[in-house]
């Protein structure tokens, strides 16, 4: 459907593939936006989607672009379904599911780079492998970045250079990419030529 | 006990010098003769370029397991300012306190051993006691037991040593690097990078991914043995000996790169060196990784002219990406136009030892 | 100079431990303290065969917090090729050896919520040092330990006075058999799985944990594998000049050293990578017996782990 293709970059930034369905005892998904439709497909090419709905539960919110398919994903049938306004208001129910959740679980995210590096941040931390956590990108290309200086992280950031939403310092984005913060790095453009700083461009929507 | 940094004892060896504000850090004419000049040929491209890490000649940077050099209770003052400035230099992940016991205990027997004049290191069973003259610190501890230590193990030793560490956990066929102290590092962000696998810290570097340097290196690394330690060499330039060349103090230091002349090159602008020393450690099967930073002034490094006329032909013909990842393409021309007039011409012998 | 630095030891003790197995204590000749290691590590024990050097990789069972001394036990295999047979039969008190620094190719993930463990018989002896690391160190373990009956098994008594209920055995002789599924089905999210055995019990543990929905990272699997028996070969090194002629109970490794070719080499087991070699001609079959080398770079004929693997053919030229 809208598949993302990014161009080729460094190696510390992510890369995402299809979702497959793989066996397991439970199927945690975690979308946003466009995202939705990463979970339909994966159902579509699922061999028994019925058992598997039966032990899945789907947490979903809006993209950052307003996209919401929260009833194409409730349609489905899964076990549980629950759509939370926002990436921030779903992270504690995916903490707290995970505290009881078992090996044999298989994870699958999909949506914008910010659903899926917060929602791989919780699934790491209980020590399970981030290469066996499924991530399909969808939809909007707005990057989660962390400035370098003053460490707060601006969300939904569209342009390059942009001005920290915390310290105000005018930041180039990098490729290079943190799991451990779940986001992008945000360097000072004009730190050796103070003032001196280039037109925002729209790179990222 | 707390950290009780006496400056002035030793201190016909030890210098009182700063590595901020009014900059007075420079190296005696013996630092100097010592000084790792990396650069064995007149050109320069990556390389793995690991060596076994064996005692070197005497006098010389290699001789011991770690060196101890003039510059080192200046070294440890400004590690502490930079950490009461900015904790988050410092990082380890829980799995990693035991690395980090076995960092502190292959320091401190390494260099009981090497400087009996400095430091000493006495052991009953798991009580140990701890004595660094040249630091004031005379510390007796439990090993392995992390409330006997004002700090987690890493940070205690690391806060005593010249050079940043880091900590390597091996898992999935890779390396990664979950702990480090981090203070005198060529502008990359430990709190950033910290959790990253070995591919992906090095991710910004150019060129090198093409070349393979990477793939070879992490699999020479992971073939690390205990007590089969390797050391390589690194190097970038700096203006101004500024330990801290961190990129979250990069708005504070970027500006003095535009502060160059042909009249102040000579004193300000520094080749900056790293010595490279990588031990697999015996409890925790990680990798300690220690990055120590050599600062030599131009004016310094000319005197030895066989690293004059060098160091002009490597810094006149180096591949310009190298030169912008290492943050001096707007200033390599001045530095070329300053180094020519110590280049003759003449033919440089191999290797990097001084001829003089 | 290949496999890294020395320690010169001296036997201390070899204990028999049941009809198969015997234990060897190894402290240093100079008394100084040998290195602390990690769980899961083996050392590569060199042996002078009468005349035939023998290098085999044995896990180190020790506490690894004793620097006093390593232990290692060693399951006598009659229809190998004698390096079990040289340590049961000519290893005795006061003999001088020399072994490799600890190398650990089993390491414990230290992120992991649990550590689930699972060993065949003489597999057991990595668990024992892992499990007395955790308890200086911390970390929740369950271990699961077949063996043939409960004359052969080994330290049961000691593991089950130390950690009773977190510690759980099966005999095969009373019919008894680890159930797999439920036990892989109840593990806590981030636990690991670490499987040391004869080979059918890997395979089983690996393809059941595959099948469950255990990702490979998850899992963790040790086979030693002897460099087995064979037919005589010949194979010319290019680089070296050179053409060794491999005996039935000899490996192409040991055939290249003892040419005086000097080769890369950690494990001797399969496992580590370190002594991967190019082929640069090969008419015949190689006979890939290693768990380093991917299925594929197996199908291509383009490398050989001389340390166990084997040719049958007419010419094999190799990069050594």
């Amino acid at each position: 459907m809208t598949k993302t293709a990014f161009p080729p970059s460094i190696k510390s930034r992510p890369v995402y593939a299809d979702l497959v369905a793989r066996p397991g005892t439970y199927h945690l998904v975690i979308a946003d936006g466009e995202g939705a439709g990463a979970v339909v497909d994966l159902l579509a090419g699922a061999a028994e989607p019925a058992v598997m709905l039966a032990v899945m539960h789907v947490v979903y919110a809006p993209g950052p672009n307003g996209t919401d398919e929260a009833a194409v994903l409730q349609a489905l049938g899964a076990a549980q379904f629950y759509r939370a306004p926002t990436i921030a208001a779903m992270l504690p129910r995916i903490a707290r599911v995970l505290l009881d959740a078992h090996m044999g679980t298989q994870f699958y995210l999909a949506g914008t780079e910010g659903l899926i590096g917060q929602a791989e941040r919780e699934i790491m931390a209980t020590g399970f492998p981030h290469t066996a956590i499924q991530k399909e990108h969808r939809g909007s290309t707005v990057r989660r970045v962390q400035c370098v200086h003053c460490k707060g992280i601006t969300e939904s950031v569209r342009t390059d250079p942009f001005a920290c939403s915390h310290c105000g310092l005018n930041l180039f984005v990098r490729d290079h990419y943190s799991r451990r913060i779940a986001a992008f790095q945000g360097v000072n453009i004009d730190a050796e030529d103070p003032g001196l700083v280039p037109a925002a461009v729209e790179r990222f929507k | 006990m707390a950290l009780d940094i006496k400056p002035g004892a030793f201190a016909d060896f030890f210098k009182d010098e700063t590595f901020r504000d009014d900059f007075t850090f420079k190296n005696s004419p013996a630092a100097i003769r010592r000084f790792p000049f990396p650069f064995d040929r007149d050109d320069y491209m990556y390389s793995v370029n690991m060596e076994p890490h064996t005692p070197g000649k005497p006098g010389s940077v290699f001789e011991n397991t770690f060196d101890v050099d003039e510059h080192y209770v200046a070294e440890m003052i400004d590690r502490a300012k930079v950490l009461a400035e900015d904790p988050l230099r410092c990082q380890s992940l829980p799995h990693m306190t035991l690395a980090g016991w076995d960092l502190l205990e292959l320091i401190m027997e390494s260099n009981a051993r090497d400087y009996p004049q400095w430091f000493s290191l006495s052991k009953s069973g798991n009580q140990w006691h701890w004595i660094n003259r040249p630091l004031g610190i005379d510390h007796r501890f439990t090993f392995l037991d992390e409330s006997t230590l004002p700090y987690g193990p890493m940070e205690y030793i690391s806060r005593q040593m010249q050079g940043d560490f880091s900590l390597q956990d091996e898992r999935e066929g890779s390396l990664w690097m979950d702990a480090g102290m981090v203070t005198t590092q060529a502008d990359w962000s430990l709190d950033f990078d910290v959790g990253m696998n070995f591919m992906e810290w090095h991710a910004p570097v150019p060129l090198a991914h093409e070349k393979h340097v990477f793939d070879r290196a992490l699999k020479f690394l992971l073939k690390l043995q205990h007590g089969s330690p390797v050391r390589r060499f690194n190097w970038t330039m700096t203006v101004n000996p500024l330990l801290d060349t961190s990129p979250e103090n990069y708005p504070k230091w970027g500006p003095t790169k535009t502060s160059l002349t042909q009249e102040n090159l000579g004193h300000k602008q520094h080749l900056r060196v790293e010595l490279q020393a990588l031990f697999r450690l015996p409890r925790s099967n990680a990798i300690a990784f220690s990055i120590r930073a050599y600062l030599g002034k131009f004016e310094e490094l000319v005197t030895v002219p066989k690293w004059g006329r060098r160091l002009h032909r490597v810094v006149r013909d180096i591949h310009p990406d190298i030169a912008a990842y290492k943050g001096f393409l707007r200033n390599r021309h001045m530095m070329v136009e300053w180094l020519a007039q110590h280049d003759d011409g003449a033919p440089t012998t191999p290797g990097f030892w001084p001829d003089l | 100079m290949s496999g890294g630095a020395k320690l010169h030891v001296r036997v201390a003790e070899v204990v028999p431990v049941n009809d198969l197995i015997k234990r060897f204590r190894f402290v240093t000749r100079d008394g100084s303290p040998m290195p602390a290691f990690s769980g899961g590590s083996h050392t590569v024990v060199e042996m002078d065969d009468h005349g035939t050097r023998r290098l085999n990789p044995y896990s180190l069972m020790s506490d690894p917090e004793d620097t006093s001394g390593y232990e290692i036990s060693v399951r006598r295999d009659e229809a190998g090729r004698g390096g079990s047979l040289f340590m049961h039969t000519h290893v005795q008190p006061g003999m001088e050896m020399v072994l490799s620094h600890p190398l650990n190719l089993f390491q414990l993930d230290g992120r992991s919520r649990k550590h689930l463990m699972i060993a065949g018989g003489i597999g057991i002896t990595p668990f024992l040092a892992q499990i007395k690391q955790l308890t200086h160190f911390g970390g929740r373990f369950e271990l699961h330990y077949a063996a043939r009956n409960r004359e052969l098994g080994a330290y049961t008594a000691d593991l089950k006075s130390a950690h009773g209920d977190r510690v759980h055995l099966y005999f095969d002789e009373e019919g008894q058999v680890i159930d797999l599924k439920s036990l892989l089905n109840r593990q806590p999210i981030g636990t690991h799985l670490y499987v040391c055995g004869p080979k059918g019990m890997l395979n089983w543990v690996r393809s059941t944990a595959q099948a469950q929905g255990w990702p490979e990272a998850s899992v963790h699997f040790e086979e030693f594998l002897a460099p087995g028996t064979g037919t005589v070969f010949q194979a010319q090194l290019a680089t070296s000049g050179k053409t060794v002629t491999v005996g039935t109970h000899q490996s192409l490794l040991e055939a290249i050293e003892a040419a005086g070719v000097d080769a890369p080499y950690l494990c001797r087991g399969g496992a580590c990578g370190q002594c991967e070699t190019n082929i640069l001609h090969c008419d015949g079959t190689i006979l890939h017996r290693d768990h380093w080398l991917t299925p594929e770079d197996q199908a291509a004929g383009t490398k050989i782990m001389p340390c166990v693997s084997r040719f049958e053919g007419k010419t094999l030229i190799l990069e050594r």
